[in-house]
Order: structure tokens, then sequence, then C-alpha cells
């Protein structure tokens, strides 16, 4: 069985935000919501690198640890996924994910917290497979035709892997091998970690940074 | 007075037969069909057929590959 996972080439992305924006069309992410963003660490610093971040999908996800109302759930692929139906809103996911990955649109007059949002791996969430209710709530669900996540699919330079671990973790190590640099992975321990230890509370401290 | 004891005593022990269940209501949470399932749309990537498990992971795992230059290229082309 696929285990589905992200890895971003921090030697390669060019901070072209391609895979925001793909992942905003594809899914119809509405205003104020990024489940995809990139991030740079070291800004105007030599060296600076750029990453794409969104939600890891984690081995041992924390949102899922701390959910009151045990919204998520993990599919047969390994990705974390949550009924929007079921979620309050109450943003303990947000606090707990290392990534920054829950979103929560502002709705209605007052702004009020709506429901969770997050990057499904183009995977959709409870609904029928490719029903227009779950495009509604969840956006595109790729993996169900046979694609992988568009951010990936769309990047320019394959800074973005994604897709079955094994697969993208031998292409990111078969780059390593080539170029003889930039080995480092961010958050590759702190989502997937190792089987034995599961995944770390804290972040992986990126090298040379402040 | 003793018989008044024992009845209510009975309520009250019966009284527990009456509790709610506590199981969520509504939709299964997680039951959503496998991805592999499908449906085939007019949007299926060709390569594999809906429903069947093996030739969907065959087939993600192919797809995951075309992000690997190194294999699209000669060697040292």
């Amino acid at each position: 069985m696929a285990r589905m996972k992200f890895i971003c080439d921090a030697e390669r992305c060019i901070e072209c935000n391609g895979c925001v924006t793909a992942c905003k069309a594809e899914n119809d992410v509405p205003w104020g919501v990024n489940r995809r963003r990139v991030v740079t660490l070291d800004d105007g610093v030599p060296g600076e690198r750029s990453i794409s971040v969104a939600c890891m999908h984690c081995s041992d996800a924390p949102c899922m640890a701390v959910c009151p109302v045990d919204c998520f759930y993990r599919t047969d692929d390994g990705v974390v996924l949550h009924d929007k139906d079921v979620c309050i809103g109450c943003g303990y996911c947000s606090y707990a994910c290392p990534f920054g990955a829950p979103q929560f649109p502002s709705n209605g007059a007052f702004g009020l917290r709506g429901k969770m949002d997050k990057c499904t791996f183009c995977a959709g969430g409870p609904e029928v497979n490719g029903s227009e209710a779950e495009f509604e709530k969840y956006g595109r669900n790729r993996l169900s035709e046979g694609k992988l996540p568009a951010c990936a699919e769309m990047c320019s330079t394959k800074a973005l892997l994604g897709g079955d671990g094994d697969v993208v973790a031998d292409i990111f190590r078969t780059r390593v091998v080539a170029r003889n640099t930039g080995s480092e992975v961010w958050g590759w321990g702190t989502a997937y970690g190792k089987p034995a230890q599961g995944a770390t509370a804290k972040p992986a401290k990126p090298q040379g940074s402040k | 007075m003793k018989a008044l004891a024992v009845l209510m005593l009975s309520a009250l022990v019966l009284a527990g037969c009456g509790e709610r269940s506590q199981q969520m209501a509504g939709q299964q949470i997680g039951g959503s069909v496998p991805s592999w399932q499908g449906p085939a749309t007019a949007f299926t990537a060709p390569g594999w057929k809906a429903g069947d498990q093996g030739s969907w992971i065959q087939h993600m795992q192919t797809r995951a590959q075309g992000q690997n230059e190194f294999v699209r290229i000669a060697p040292g082309g």
C-alpha cells in the first residue's frame, strides 16, 4: 500500500509560488486561506532557502491527537483528512500543528472563524469521490483520478515532490548523490520521524537558521 | 415500607438501562471509499483501472517517477 508523503527540495525551490497558485486554483480555495505557502528561511542572508509548506500528513499527526471532536481520520494511503461536518472550528489543531497547516476562513460580517481547511493531498474528504459535495468542501479528489497533488505536479523545478514515500525519497536521494549537497529535508523528521520514536513535537531546526 | 424501599432501589438500578447511547449520530468518520476505487470519469488519468487496487498503486508509483528528471535524460546528458 502506498504511503503518501511530501518532500520539498530547498536546493531547487525558486520561490515562484506556482504550487500555491496551483493549489488555490485546483481546489477553489476561498480568499484568506492558503493551504500551501512558500516560506523563506534566512531571508536576505547569503544562502537563503525557500521551502513550500503545507500539511505534511504526519505519521503521528498532532492535530488528530488534540481534536476535541475527533474529526480527523487517516486514509489507507496515509493521507490525514478531516470531516468538516464534524469540525467545530475551535483551532486546537492550529496550535498543535508544527507546520501551521490548519487554516480558518473568516465568515460573515463579524469575521467569525469558520471550519478548518487544510491540504487534503488532493484526496478530497469523506463524501463520495469526485462528487460536487466533496469539491465544495474539500476541493478536487485527484488521487481517485489516478493523479498526484496539483502542487507537486505543477512545480516547474520539481522542488516539491509528492507521492508514495518510497518513490519520492528515492528521487530525492538520487539528486543528493548527483549534486553531493543539500541533503537536508525540512520537516521530514518532524512529520514522519522514525517508526520507533514517532514524530517529534517540535519542528526540526533548519541548518543555519537563527 | 420495605417493599417501597425495594421498589425504589429497583427503579434506581434499572434507570441505568435507560441510558442513551453515546455513539455519534450521522455520518461515520473516515467512511470515504479508497482512492483506488475511482470512480472512472472523464478526468481519470489513463493507464489504470478504477476498482483495481494493484493497478492504481502501480500507476501512482509510475506517475511519481515522472517527477524524476534523471530517468528522462540520458546519463551524463
